[in-house]
């Protein structure tokens, strides 16, 4: 039985610069109980048609559809009044994104969870309260009693995130919509969000809705994938087969770029060199905070005593999740930050009797967003050069010659070389930013997750580029992740780093397949991937 | 180079605009921002061509020809377009002439209290830690002091004059630029081009010079042309009360007090130094509101 | 809780102390006090003489130990013009300033919230235009000419309200309206742009996706974020209203601190104008506090932290 019936659906957004297409001729349907995921990368139209099926959509977007029905009920007939009386909320829940900011600040997490239904006349306070009482404790909230009289503030993002779906939850929805609802946590708590979308879907016969760019994440718990691009659906059919049997060139192209866990990692490990590039011995960073002028002081200790050392033409990876210290490291690493005790030695001379732009020549950093890793009022020659002229090192024209080099080396067309940041795509100002990197020739980098803020086709150039690179100038590369896959992909050891704490060291092969750390066991066990390779479905069959 | 540029597709198309384009495009797409340049436009010419546009000496008092009436009211007449005051001098030529008073004190108190908020705002923000709690902790005192009265006070012990004008303008009129420069410095201190900098061994002066500053200097321009409307409204509210400008110098705000005697049966003697006021200033505001609105969104997305 | 507003006073003490220190320093420091008092003709001798009398001739640090022993006393000392205590001469005229004060704030509420609220909900409406019409119009309009246009008019044109003096209520209507609609362009700017920031939240959304919609979305979940830096503002324009009473009362001939303030300047009363400053910049602090106050009891961010 059809619960949800989309056909030929448009969405228009007006821009001062004409009419937008967002989403083009998109036909979706979905049984009762079933789950559905719709994957696609940022700007493919996938939260916009979800939006439009709840007329969230922002003022300056239009939606046409030859039909759209929900449980036989013809939803462009219902009036305001009468669509909100009946599809938001009773009928279809919706949750966010961002689990920080999806809340309101300033009411209590039981005043949240109880008024739809008290509104509505569903139930009473009273009613409303128990129930909510018990939808908390289902999702896996401690103290649910206690928690009703919190503040979102005092939550942590993963709690949220459990309290958005309880909340949807209290008016029992025959569909639930999750959009990127784990894109912003943590990936140990991301597995059990979703986990826990996909026992409650099945326990409540709801349908459910998964939207992602993750195909790996949606692929796992859903019965039937579609995949939109450029606002268009191109693929759509079971879960196995858009993973196994991709049709569309697209489907394709995103399967062969996710950088993949199974099967053995692409780098032996088998690194001679002995003589340590860069390292840390027993670094100790606290911070201090308070907050205003004079509030409480409060101390945290990032860095607890690491010690860690990168050897010449090694890719090691530092792996952890947010808070872990991971950054800290690197940017002690790096000398934008002084360890409170403990030293940083590079090629076994403290760090601190070099020059920082000696330093530089060193050792230069690749980071995370592409998008303010640029001086957005610099041309590129300018940004690339750089590190030189900090340096005072060569002439105008030497060092024109190295950032032509650098680009070239990264594979930036030459005749971007005046052009401003805002006119590149992500993928290329990450370029650039390593391009800026190389001009002076160091000896190492270090990455810090240069790849996350990046649409996975591009992941995967990038992490090519990378690999390329430190094969062919010799480079010794740290690379701070959260990601699992890629650190499959490109690493020759492995460091796991936990509040502070280095838990595990060791080759990529011994501690991705056979992690002595329960932590680093969680974290892989998380870690989202496909549930069978094509080969063990063959043999399946 | 040229012979690998030929064989590549052509870009018109799909090339992005550099920010320069880009701000020429929405500049002259935004009526407001037209309109309120325009008007600035013209009050500058205006003041640079004040003795070749003024009909009379704007000092000089013809005692047979007091309080005449503008050409338009009975016993008005094209000699005195606008009429005269009460001394006898042309109205229209002190009009002129006045443009000049607001404009120098408008753009030197502006110059002012740019020079020590963004100063102030930049080392806040780029340093923090207890010199951004004193900083922040002068600017809740500045904001607690009184401004008007305070300059008014100054004004007056100092002896009047147009440098002191500017000078007492300024110094009270630095907080916005703090405000603005400090909270746009702290955002962009934490961006990862600043780290880049400093891990290729960029010291802080070079950070702020080369990363910070050029970053903040769209903001600084918007400030720039609110606080330059403020301080014209400022000198005005001084000479008003007597504390600003002195006779005989033509201030328009001294003009409106020198016809407030008068008022009630000569009534543009009042009315006329309030629209050239009005004018200037929401010129200045709105090519302010316009540049904002051209400038704010970085091109992050776009 | 407590804390915080303690930690908050505090701060606020420490301000209103500063601030009387950089007044002194300004007033005494800037220029040769007793040359103002006497008088730019005055010979070197009489100069000397007021010098002496008004004790001039001590050192500064002692001067500002004396006033601030004096004031922690309440007592801010003799006026040079009027020769009684200070303290006595601002009690006197405080009532008309306050009120003048708190009916201006009504003024602004009564223009700006509801301008600022509607525009925000109805962005690029004719109400939106209206308000920014409004705002931009009267920020460049010069308070003092605003002022002698109302008296203009209402005097001469349609004399419903009186336009000088301060005997009855209907005095206030007229500076109250011009000393208020100076505050408007702020006060609704922020309004606006405060209630589209929230609007467009994420919890806004989840709201929305729950069923709520209209008045009851507004209610229910964007009043009350939407409010609090508006309380800010609102406490920040009460205080500066004190000190913009200086226009509005000598044009209206309002018997109040501003007047006075104005006629202590030109009669070179330097304790009056240090005393004014004092009191208009702790009116100014305790607004702020009172602000901070309520933004705590309503955003459980800052209450528990």
């Amino acid at each position: 039985m059809t619960l949800l019936d989309i056909q030929n659906l448009d969405i228009t957004l007006s821009l001062p610069n004409g009419p937008l297409h967002v989403v083009r001729d998109v036909s979706l349907s979905l049984a009762k109980g079933e789950a559905l995921g719709i994957v696609g990368e940022s700007g493919s139209g996938k939260s916009m048609t979800a939006l439009a099926l709840m007329r969230l959509l922002p003022r300056s977007a239009s939606c046409t559809a030859a039909r759209m029905a929900f449980d036989g009920q013809d939803l462009p007939a219902l009036d305001g009044p009468a669509f909100t009386a009946a599809i938001p909320g009773p009928k279809i829940g919706m949750i966010f994104q961002e689990p920080m900011t999806s809340l309101n600040p300033v009411y209590t997490i039981g005043r949240q969870m109880t008024e739809a239904a008290v509104a509505r006349g569903l139930l009473s306070v009273p009613e409303a309260r128990q129930k909510a009482v018990a939808l908390l404790d289902r999702v896996g909230i401690p103290d649910p009693q206690d928690r009703m009289a919190q503040y979102p503030h005092q939550l942590s993002g993963g709690q949220r995130q459990r309290v958005m779906i309880a909340m949807t939850l209290m008016l029992d929805p025959d569909l639930l919509i999750a959009d990127e609802p784990t894109t912003a946590l943590d990936v140990t708590v991301q597995a059990q969000i979703l986990d826990l979308l996909d026992d409650l879907r099945r326990e409540r016969q709801m349908g459910l809705i998964l939207i992602s760019h993750d195909l790996a994440v949606v692929a796992q718990r859903t019965d039937r994938v579609a995949v939109m691009y450029m606002g268009e659906l191109v693929e759509q059919g079971s879960a196995q087969d858009v993973l196994f049997e991709p049709r569309h060139d697209y489907t394709k192209a995103l399967l062969a770029a996710i950088p993949r866990l199974d099967g053995p990692p692409r780098h032996a490990g088998d690194s001679a060199a002995t003589d340590e590039v860069i390292a840390a011995r027993d670094v100790t960073r606290r911070f201090t905070s308070r907050k205003g002028l004079f509030g409480p002081k409060r101390e945290t200790l990032a860095l607890d005593g690491v010690s860690l050392s990168v050897k010449r033409g090694e890719t090691l990876a530092l792996i952890g999740e947010s808070g872990s210290g991971k950054s800290t490291l690197a940017r002690i690493l790096l000398g934008l930050d002084q360890p409170d005790a403990g030293e940083v030695r590079m090629l076994d001379r403290p760090v601190a009797d070099l020059a920082p732009t000696d330093r530089a020549a060193f050792v230069q950093p690749v980071f995370q967003d592409p998008y303010t890793s640029l001086n957005p009022r610099r041309r590129l020659a300018e940004i690339i050069a750089r590190p030189l002229v900090l340096r005072d090192e060569g002439d105008r024209a030497s060092r024109l010659a190295a950032v032509e080099e650098a680009m070239e080396r990264v594979r930036l067309p030459a005749r971007l070389l005046h052009a401003y940041p805002s006119q590149l795509s992500g993928g290329q100002r990450q370029r650039v930013a390593i391009a800026r990197a190389l001009v002076t020739r160091p000896q190492a980098l270090i990455c810090d997750e240069p790849t996350s803020a990046l649409d996975v086709s591009v992941q995967a150039q990038i992490l090519d580029l990378l690999d390329e690179l430190r094969r062919d100038m010799g480079l010794t590369c740290l690379l701070v992740t959260h990601d699992m896959a890629v650190v499959h992909e490109v690493a020759d050891r492995i460091a796991v780093m936990y509040r502070g704490r280095i838990v595990e060291e060791g080759s990529a092969e011994a501690v991705l397949s056979n992690p002595s750390n329960d932590y680093t066991a969680r974290l892989l066990a998380a870690a989202p991937r496909f549930g069978e390779t094509a080969e063990d479905r063959q043999v399946a069959r | 180079m040229s012979t690998t540029d030929t064989t590549l597709p052509p870009v018109t198309a799909e090339r992005r605009m550099t920010p320069a384009e880009m701000f020429r495009q929405r500049m002259f797409g935004h009526r407001g921002f037209l309109l309120g340049a325009g008007l600035m436009l013209l009050i500058v010419l205006i003041a640079i061509f004040a003795p070749l546009l003024a009909p009379h000496d704007p000092f000089t008092q013809t005692l047979s020809a007091r309080m005449l009436p503008p050409v338009w009211s009975e016993g008005g007449n094209w000699d005195y377009i606008l009429g005269t005051d009460q001394n006898g001098r042309d109205y229209l030529s002190r009009l002129i002439y006045g443009t000049r008073v607001s404009i120098t004190i408008g753009l030197g108190a502006a110059t002012v209290g740019m020079l020590i908020g963004v100063t102030l705002g930049v080392l806040a923000g780029y340093f923090g830690g207890w010199i951004d709690h004193g900083i922040s902790f002068l600017l809740t005192a500045q904001l607690a002091l009184p401004g008007l009265l305070l300059a008014m006070a100054l004004v007056f012990i100092i002896g009047p004059s147009i440098w002191v004008v500017i000078g007492i303008v300024g110094v009270l009129h630095w907080t916005y630029y703090l405000v603005v420069t400090r909270a746009a410095t702290q955002r962009i201190r934490s961006q990862d081009f600043v780290a880049a900098a400093a891990a290729s061994g960029a010291t802080s002066r070079q950070i702020i010079w080369h990363e910070i500053l050029p970053n903040l200097l769209s903001q600084i321009i918007v400030i720039f042309t609110f606080e330059l409307g403020i301080a014209i409204l400022a000198e005005s509210s001084l000479s008003f009360l007597g504390v600003g400008i002195q006779p005989p110098t033509p201030s328009w705000g001294l003009m409106i007090a020198e016809g407030k005697q008068a008022m009630f049966y000569r009534p543009w003697l009042v009315i006329l130094p309030g629209i050239c006021l009005f004018l200037l200033v929401i010129g200045a505001n709105l090519m302010g509101d316009g540049l904002r609105d051209i400038t704010s969104p970085e091109g992050r997305n776009e | 809780m407590l804390r915080y507003i303690a930690l908050r006073g505090l701060l606020a003490l420490l301000v209103a102390f500063t601030v009387s220190l950089a007044a002194f320093l300004l007033l005494n420091v800037a220029a040769d006090p007793a040359q103002a008092i006497a008088g730019e003709d005055a010979t070197p001798e009489v100069v000397e003489t007021i010098r002496a009398r008004y004790g001039l001739d001590r050192p500064l640090a002692v001067r500002y130990a004396d006033w601030l022993g004096g004031v922690v006393q309440g007592d801010f000392g003799e006026s040079y013009y009027w020769h009684k205590p200070v303290a006595s001469l601002v009690a006197d005229r405080a009532d008309e300033t306050i009120t003048l004060a708190f009916s201006a704030l009504a003024v602004t509420i009564l223009i700006a919230i509801p301008l600022g609220a509607l525009a925000a909900l109805n962005p690029n409406s004719w109400i939106d235009r209206l308000a920014l019409g409004v705002a931009v119009s009267a920020q460049a309009v010069p308070n003092f000419w605003l002022g002698l246009i109302m008296i203009i008019l209402f005097a001469v044109m349609v004399p419903i309200f009186p336009v000088s003096g301060d005997d009855s209520w209907r005095h206030f209507v007229l500076p109250a309206f011009v000393l208020g609609a100076s505050s408007v362009p702020a006060v609704m700017r922020l309004t606006r742009t405060g209630l589209i920031e929230v609007m467009g939240a994420d919890y806004i959304r989840t709201a929305r996706s729950k069923g709520f919609r209209g008045w009851q979305l507004l209610r229910r979940h964007a009043l009350r974020n939407a409010i609090l830096p508006v309380i800010s503002v609102l406490a920040v324009q009460l205080g500066q209203k004190f000190g913009g009473s200086v226009i509005t009362e000598s044009i209206f001939a309002i018997n109040g601190l501003g007047r006075l303030a104005l006629e202590s300047i030109l009669g070179a009363d330097i304790p009056t104008v240090q005393m004014l400053i004092f009191v208009f910049a702790i009116v100014f602090v305790a607004m702020n506090l009172l602000a901070d106050i309520l933004n705590a009891a309503l955003d459980p961010r800052i209450r528990i932290g």
